[in-house]
């Protein structure tokens, strides 16, 4: 790595506080190519970057062990957490061998501190959502515990699948904070919170107000909010009667195997047809536990699902700082154009909008010329920095519009192919099934036929 | 004429995508009415403890199909020389002052020279099938009389006469008939002839007849005396039978519980399964480039839901009735075993007071001969219908199983043909070539 290593710095750019603060072509014409260059590969346990991503040579990153820890927390009591370690390999070439660049341990809280710092600073991106964080849509054989192993082990695809969709996204790819969460396990979390994101992320209320009161947002953006709610109620919904439905499927499956137990005791008290019911039985134990596969593959698919599920969430992030722009934008737009009227209404001396300082004339007495020349100017100088302030803001707006715009775009590219994909693993896995029951239910006629 | 007559048919054109009781081709139960157990954590291991089953009589029914009347009409012996055909059905709500009934179609058709006509249609309720059952087992103590359905459901149903278990109780109450007239023996029963042909008027009269009141109560008084002294010398065989019959009637109980949860079970996968489609199509509506691939999902899920509605229909009509006549028949067949043990206790009561010589050896050395004879009797009518009926519980149990596993195949058949017609498709979209089997 010592050759890329300057390569590499000169690549990785501090986080740009606002990356659209300029007017920059060059960032634009970035985000094209990367959207074409970085072309994942199939499967997600391997996924490679090419070239254009900020290593020069490929890797492969995996979150590959859980471990349950005990230690202090910040207030000094004892807890249990799980940790999970993160190991990141290089590949020289194609199909050379990977060799282990760096391997440490983080917490779930870390990795939602590193998504936290994201959102901050990349609100123009459809930021990946992370695993939940306490089990939703369980059914009656899985445990809501977040210390079950089961649980653990989902949530450790989970995170490997975070890091794979940062690590495969054309610009957070790019992020010094993500590199340094994959190379530096000491003292990570103080240079995020030395970042001071947490001060620059809007505030909820700010956001909400901005929601109510937006005038003119852009179309597609209410549309995609829109959007984003329904997807959200379906896709939950869908995951509650899945539940239920594998609830029930359980049971069915389950309650057979008790035929096998009393056709077993059955057939000691039977002589022709002794056979026959201890090997039907036999099968019904055989068809009761193949259930356990069948559901675990489920959970599978249902955690794709929920990935999207989440992913509504970021969606509906997007659109909420695009209103808010907006409604910065309009805002000074009209704090311009009332300063505007007021400079008009001194000079002119005609006074038609009401002002605190017009009724005080009213009342104490004119002011003198150089008083109003004063304020004229003071005005002047306002408007001047105002109208600034919006072409920039106007600007500001655009480039956002336009960049998340086109994230947007490429979210949903992927969303209609991994959608695609996880509904054919479905009715694959549905198939398979019922090819399992056939035969089970197949050799269970037989041994009843020879009864 | 076959053995019964089709019911009026509800719905049964097809598969609806129905709801639930009326519309569906059968009348599914629902799941609450069955009444079990409700013990969710113990989906594997059930109590081992017979006594906590309980009777759950209602196996829910449907109107006959042709693979149902094969089961309904199973009759054993000599398929092409019947010649008595029976059918009950066209149940009627009769209410009168002091009670509510239902009573039965009875409808005879025979060739036989000791019925004086060749056609019968009588009107039967519950009592009467009762009554009927009571006289032959007062005439053949130790043969293994047809059960009839049980009288009142334990628990679980609301109203006593809701259509499900009138339904029920029609096909077991045909059921039950069928039997008798199957029966080598009590095929000629007079009293059986007599409940076939009878009209209202001459049925009761009929009924009077035979022991009185207070002979009866003698015999009552009798048997618990003679059954608290209980049988001294059992022959090996009846020990045997016995002993048979308590582990059968264990595993029969449980096999009937565990079919009865599979029946709530699945149905419950039903309920859940009717919402499943649904969603994907909701889902469809608000995507543009998965609107086509949601909409096939939800057709699947759809089909392979009317196929779970099938196999559910397939379980309460072949399986759940035919094991559930088997619950009972183990009931009966201990009350058949009590039975010969009395008589054969009588007689060795009778033996013993002779040794003592407490009353005159003449009469008793001839009452002794009688009850000897008796004894032959019923061990000979037994054994004879024991082997019978075990030759039938055979294959009753092993078509209703066979068939049962039968259509499990052919509902994973269906989704099976569903999921890769879908997939089909969608490989052809990908090639680029028009589909040609749309899902």
């Amino acid at each position: 790595m010592e050759q890329a290593a300057p390569a590499l710095e000169r690549l990785l750019q501090p986080a740009p506080l606002e990356p659209l603060g300029h007017p920059d072509a060059g960032l634009e014409a970035a985000v094209g190519e990367e959207a074409e260059g970085a072309q994942d590969e199939e499967g997600p346990g391997d996924r490679t970057m090419t070239e254009n991503n900020f290593w020069l040579k490929k890797i492969e990153i995996s979150v590959s062990e859980a471990e349950k820890r005990t230690g202090r927390n910040a207030m000094n009591m004892q807890e249990t957490y799980t940790a999970y370690l993160v190991e990141t390999r290089s590949v020289e070439h194609n199909d050379g061998p990977s060799v282990l660049t760096d391997s440490l341990w983080r917490r779930y809280s870390e990795f939602e501190l590193l998504r936290n710092y994201l959102l901050v600073y990349y609100p123009h991106i459809v930021v990946p959502p992370l695993p939940e964080k306490r089990a939703e849509f369980i059914w009656h054989k899985l445990s809501a515990d977040n210390m079950d192993p089961d649980f653990v082990e989902r949530r450790r695809i989970g995170l490997e699948n975070f890091l794979l969709r940062v690590a495969s996204h054309p610009i957070l790819c790019r992020d010094r904070i993500f590199y340094l969460f994959l190379t530096q396990e000491g003292n990570w979390k103080e240079i995020v919170n030395e970042t001071g994101f947490q001060l620059k992320a809007d505030s909820r209320l700010k956001a909400l107000n901005a929601t109510f009161r937006v005038k003119n947002p852009d179309k597609r953006f209410t549309e995609l909010k829109h959007y984003s709610d329904e997807l959200q109620s379906v896709i939950s919904h869908l995951l509650r009667v899945r539940a239920r439905v594998a609830d029930r499927l359980y049971g069915v499956y389950k309650v057979h195997g008790n035929y096998g137990r009393v056709f077993s005791e059955w057939s000691a008290i039977e002589k022709e047809m002794g056979d026959g019911l201890q090997s039907a039985g036999h099968h019904m134990d055989v068809y009761a536990s193949s259930i356990d596969d069948i559901l675990e593959d489920e959970e599978h698919y249902a955690d794709q699902l929920k990935e999207y599920l989440f992913y509504a969430e970021a969606l509906r992030a997007v659109c909420r700082k695009h209103e808010l722009m907006q409604y910065d934008l309009e805002m000074a737009a009209q704090d311009l154009a009332s300063k505007k009227q007021q400079c008009e209404e001194l000079s002119t001396g005609t006074v038609r909008t009401f002002s605190l300082k017009g009724m005080t004339t009213k009342l104490f007495g004119q002011e003198t010329p150089e008083q109003r020349e004063a304020r004229i100017k003071v005005l002047e100088e306002q408007i001047s920095e105002g109208e600034q302030q919006l072409k920039s803001k106007n600007l500001e707006g655009r480039e956002f519009v336009k960049n998340a715009w086109a994230d947007i775009e490429r979210f949903k590219e992927q969303k209609n192919r991994d959608l695609k994909e996880a509904l054919i693993s479905y009715a694959v896995m549905q198939i398979s099934m019922c090819k399992k029951g056939i035969q089970v239910w197949t050799n269970a006629k037989e041994c009843f036929s020879k009864m | 004429m076959e053995g019964e007559l089709p019911a009026a048919p509800r719905g049964s054109s097809g598969p609806p995508a129905g709801d639930a009781g009326g519309d569906s081709p059968c009348a599914l139960l629902p799941a609450e009415a069955l009444a079990l157990d409700g013990d969710e954590d113990d989906l594997e291991v059930f109590s081992k403890d017979a006594s906590l089953m309980d009777m759950n009589s209602l196996s829910p029914t449907m109107p006959t199909s042709p693979l149902s009347m094969i089961n309904q009409v199973k009759f054993e012996d000599e398929p092409d020389l019947k010649d008595l055909f029976i059918t009950v059905d066209d149940p009627e709500s009769h209410v009168t002052t002091i009670e509510t009934f239902i009573t039965y179609r009875v409808a005879t058709q025979t060739s036989r020279g000791e019925f004086d006509s060749s056609e019968f249609e009588v009107r039967r309720r519950y009592q009467d099938f009762l009554w009927l059952k009571g006289k032959l087992e007062e005439a053949h103590p130790t043969l293994i009389i047809p059960p009839l359905p049980e009288k009142f459901v334990v628990k679980g149903m609301v109203e006593r006469f809701n259509d499900d278990f009138i339904e029920t109780r029609r096909r077991a109450l045909n059921k039950f008939l069928n039997r008798i007239a199957d029966h080598p023996t009590l095929t000629f029963s007079e009293d059986f002839k007599v409940f076939l042909t009878a009209q209202a008027g001459e049925l009761s009269s009929h009924k009077k007849q035979g022991p009185g009141l207070l002979s009866k109560v003698g015999q009552t008084v009798r048997a618990v005396a003679l059954s608290m002294r209980g049988v001294r010398s059992r022959p090996e065989e009846f020990t045997e039978m016995n002993d048979f019959i308590e582990t059968f009637s264990q595993k029969i109980n449980l096999i009937d519980k565990i079919s009865q949860r599979i029946y709530k079970e699945e149905r419950e996968y039903f309920d859940e399964m009717k919402e499943y489609g649904p969603i994907h199509a909701l889902w469809s509506e608000s995507e543009e480039d998965l609107a086509d691939m949601l909409g096939g999902v939800a057709s699947c899920l759809d089909r392979c839901c009317q196929a779970t509605e099938r196999r559910l229909c397939g379980l309460s009509e072949a399986l759940l009735p035919v094991v559930h006549e088997y619950v009972l028949y183990s009931e009966m067949l201990m009350g058949v075993m009590r039975r010969r043990d009395h008589i054969q206790a009588e007689l060795e009561s009778k033996a013993e007071a002779l040794t003592y010589k407490k009353a005159d050896t003449d009469l008793l050395t001839e009452e002794i001969g009688k009850l000897e004879d008796k004894v032959e009797c019923a061990n000979t009518a037994l054994r004879a219908d024991w082997e019978r009926w075990k030759q039938n519980m055979r294959n009753d149990i092993k078509s209703a199983f066979a068939d049962t596993a039968e259509r499990n195949i052919h509902y994973y058949e269906q989704c099976l043909a569903t999921w890769e017609s879908f997939l089909t498709a969608q490989s052809d979209l990908y090639a680029k070539e028009p589909p040609e089997d749309k899902p």
